[in-house]
């Protein structure tokens, strides 16, 4: 498992980069690699924005029929998400975008689990299965 | 931070992506183009995104942005070279990149410019 920081912008690209190595040797198509690095720049830019920063951890998972996938969890420290339903709806915006971020990465996921309270931090975990 | 470079080609900026974009690098192109535009006088703008991996969220509205920057200087932008995988996940996210056009490749997009003059 490799864990990276997410500080600064140089960061969510390292991020990127991470994601976009172990999805091609997990043996993910093309296109599900780039979906699963998009989702992924989306969710690192996140909690270097919203989160004042945090860590990213990138791994290949196996599962009972097989299949490889890529996992990749998402921790801050930041604020937290009052509202998780809101937040996960198309268009709404905590102001600094499109609102396209968090509904479109889990769009672009097989997998997508977000845990979030007001106060302690969101942790997003997502995973792409290759086909 | 890296830099893209904008080159200068009669009245077309000509911009080629050659590097893994990072959100302080499009801002400084948006704002490298609006100067530039200014300073030249030029009708068009083609953005060459052949060696982009992935747009997301913001690059994506950083880029209908620079369209929507272009035409406040009579000028008109065209995204060229878009990946196919890029262009899929683009939809899926939901990004329309409304105010830009596209183009096949930098020769199209120089067509559609001239044939637009």
């Amino acid at each position: 498992m490799d864990e990276l920081p997410i500080r600064t912008g140089d960061d969510v690209v390292r991020v990127r980069q991470q994601v976009r190595v172990v999805a091609a040797k997990t043996g993910l198509s093309l296109v599900d690699q780039t979906k699963v690095v998009t989702a992924a720049s989306e969710l690192a830019r996140n909690a270097l924005v919203h989160g004042g920063g945090g860590l990213a951890r990138v791994e290949v998972i196996t599962s009972a029929l097989g299949k490889s996938g890529v996992r990749i969890g998402f921790t801050d420290e930041g604020p937290g998400i009052a509202d998780v339903d809101l937040a996960l709806t198309d268009g709404w915006s905590s102001g600094v975008g499109l609102g396209l971020g968090l509904s479109g990465a889990r769009r672009l996921v097989d997998e997508f689990e977000l845990t979030s309270k007001p106060g302690s931090g969101t942790s997003v975990v997502v995973v792409k299965w290759s086909r | 931070m890296d830099r893209v470079p904008i080159l200068k080609i009669g009245t077309t900026l000509f911009v080629s992506i050659q590097i893994d974009l990072q959100d302080e690098s499009v801002v400084r192109l948006q704002e490298d183009l609006a100067d530039e535009l200014a300073a030249t006088g030029a009708h068009g703008v083609i953005i060459d995104i052949t060696a982009v991996e992935i747009v997301d969220s913001f690059i994506g509205r950083m880029l209908a942005m620079i369209g929507s920057i272009s035409r406040l200087f009579d000028a008109e932008t065209v995204l060229v070279g878009m990946r196919p995988a890029v262009a899929i996940t683009l939809t899926e996210l939901g990004l329309s990149l409304r105010g830009v056009r596209t183009a096949l490749n930098a020769e199209k997009g120089l067509e559609l410019l001239n044939g637009s003059a």
